[in-house]
């Protein structure tokens, strides 16, 4: 047991590492779907969700359990439309700048 | 290969996927495909959990799953595309929270499934762990969901002693925890939980104002802690490594994102900002006149300008008047004069909203100058033009050293020759400080709604 103890900190000191350095350098335009994007990846809880739901045994169990799957996809789906919602915005400014331009010329 | 490797494996891609997300999130270009390939890692990831065996069974509740999935579904889709674009930071408020809510959750589920077997006790303090850091996420989410959305005051609320409470409360969901650890009591875990409840609530009151996105990004974080302490319980890599990297990310975009309002973290958190300096202000400060013009006296003003800076804030996007103000900057830029826009970082209510807003409205990308940019150019400029921005704008900022946005950097409006300042009433802004730009004999106030004012505007410029 102490063994898979030690792999899961392993594992987590190196995410930690990854996540600093990940985004250290992003501009501030980029901050909230970033922030938006990082809320939809923490919807893999879902996961866990599924999980807990799918093994329990008793009443209480099934109830939290639903309830943690219900909340968990929220979170999944809302977050990844959201930011999506966001992004699409800026992909608009290339765009429309180009258009600009020929009507320019 | 067994179907449990197959399944890890896939957890692996689905890792995979999010790390790759994030860094493309982080550039301008690949942003939105990274948010897209990490919706595919999560599908992959919860395609593969349906296979997955529990203790030598298949997957109970199959049918609960999917009803429980499709509910979210219903719900979440048409929150995520209807809302308004001025209700975004909000929205991802209330899905942060619910993420926490959901860890919270399935902490405690697992907990109840395994505490008969005495697990030990590294596994129980993850579990209280994942109990108080996703609870907390839950309740503080809330609040800040309805200081958003203006269910309460946006304003910090305060009591005498409030800090020592808070640590009280801290302190006490600590203690708790090593007693529940010490004595094995799992029922207290109940008491752990309202406790965390409390906790969050009372740790999310006194911010407020501009603030608030700042707290957001911090309780992302926080529910990324929690979910990576249910993968410690649950035994899962792909939690604990999707968990701990949105919660190590989280914690360093909090701190970038105080950073671009000239604070630090702590100062964001404790300080109870622009509370107290409201109320001392204010007294003294509205009786002093000031110039105010009709929107035709602020046309003709522009109409004789050669360069007009445009300062976009946070009562534009509630007027929905991106639209209107692009006419306007054309309408210039039809008579030979050079439009540009000055972007605070933190204008709006989340950063880069300015940026969002004004590409819906289809303003070039090159006329949007950054902080620095535009302070240099707002030299040479004659008309400084203030739709809906307030104490982004506010010189207090770089001279009153007992102001509390003091230090913040500022777009200097008052370096125009002229500054228009458009605003509904007298009201001080989003922190409630007073801004003394308006009292300066450049700034000519246009009082009305920023849609209705720029429309006139527009005419106005026309006409002459």
């Amino acid at each position: 047991m102490g063994n898979v103890l030690l792999q899961y900190a392993t594992v987590l000191m190196l995410s930690i590492f990854v996540g600093i350095e990940i985004i250290a350098k992003v501009p501030s335009i980029l901050h909230t779907p970033l922030m938006s994007g990082s809320n939809a990846i923490h919807g893999v809880i879902l996961v866990g969700s599924m999980l807990v739901l799918g093994s329990a045994t008793t009443n209480l169990e099934e109830v939290l359990g639903f309830l943690a799957v219900i909340l968990a996809t929220l979170n999944v789906v809302g977050g990844f439309v959201v930011t999506d919602r966001m992004l699409e915005m800026f992909k608009a400014k290339p765009a429309k700048a180009s258009k600009k331009d020929e009507v320019a010329s | 290969m067994s179907r449990e490797t197959l399944i890890d494996l896939l957890y692996l891609v689905a890792a995979t996927t999010f790390i790759v997300a994030l860094k493309a999130l982080g550039s301008p270009k690949r942003a939105r495909q990274g948010n897209l390939l990490a919706a595919v890692g999560m599908v992959i990831a919860i395609v593969a959990t349906f296979f997955k065996h529990i203790d030598g069974h298949p997957l109970h509740h199959v049918g609960l799953i999917i009803l429980g999935m499709v509910i979210g579904l219903i719900v979440a889709v048409p929150a995520a595309r209807l809302v308004q674009m001025t209700a975004m930071p909000q929205l991802v408020a209330i899905f942060n929270g619910v993420g926490g809510g959901a860890a919270a959750l399935v902490s405690i589920t697992e907990f109840s499934h395994i505490h008969a077997t005495h697990p030990a006790t590294y596994v129980t303090l993850e579990v209280l762990l994942g109990v108080l850091i996703g609870t907390v996420s839950f309740s503080g989410s809330a609040i800040a969901y309805a200081k958003l959305q203006e269910l309460m005051t946006g304003r910090p609320v305060t009591y005498p002693g409030q800090q020592i409470f808070n640590a009280l409360f801290g302190l006490g969901a600590l203690a708790l925890i090593v007693a529940i650890l010490v004595s094995g009591a799992t029922a207290l875990l109940w008491v752990l939980l309202a406790l965390s409840f409390i906790l969050g609530i009372a740790f999310v009151l006194p911010i407020g104002g501009a603030d608030v996105p700042v707290l957001i990004s911090l309780l992302n974080s926080f529910t990324g802690l929690a979910v990576a302490a249910s993968g410690f319980t649950l035994g899962s890599n792909l939690l604990i490594v999707a968990g701990t990297l949105v919660g190590a990310s989280g914690i360093l975009l909090t701190r970038l994102m105080s950073k671009a309002m000239g604070r630090s973290l702590a100062n964001v958190l404790f300080s109870a900002f622009g509370s107290a300096t409201t109320a001392s202000s204010s007294g003294g400060a509205d009786q002093r006149p000031v110039r105010s013009g009709s929107p035709e006296d602020a046309g003709i003003l522009m109409g004789f300008a050669s360069r007009v800076a445009i300062i976009p804030g946070y009562g534009l996007a509630v007027a929905q008047a991106q639209h209107v103000l692009r006419e306007l900057a054309e309408e210039l830029e039809s008579k030979g004069i050079e439009v540009f826009y000055a972007i605070h970082p933190v204008a709006g209510r989340m950063p880069g909203h300015m940026n969002v807003l004004l590409a819906e409205a289809n303003v070039p990308y090159e006329q949007l100058l950054e902080l620095d940019e535009a302070n240099s150019e707002l030299q040479t400029a004659d008309v400084a033009l203030v739709v809906g921005a307030n104490d982004t704008v506010n010189p207090a900022a770089s001279d009153d050293k007992s102001s509390p946005i003091y230090g913040m950097p500022i777009i200097h409006a008052d370096l125009a020759e002229n500054v228009i300042f458009l605003k509904r009433s007298m009201r001080p802004g989003f922190a409630g400080i007073e801004n003394e730009l308006l009292y300066n004999p450049k700034t000519t106030l246009v009082f009305g709604d920023a849609k209705d004012t720029l429309t006139k505007l527009v005419a106005a410029v026309k006409a002459n």
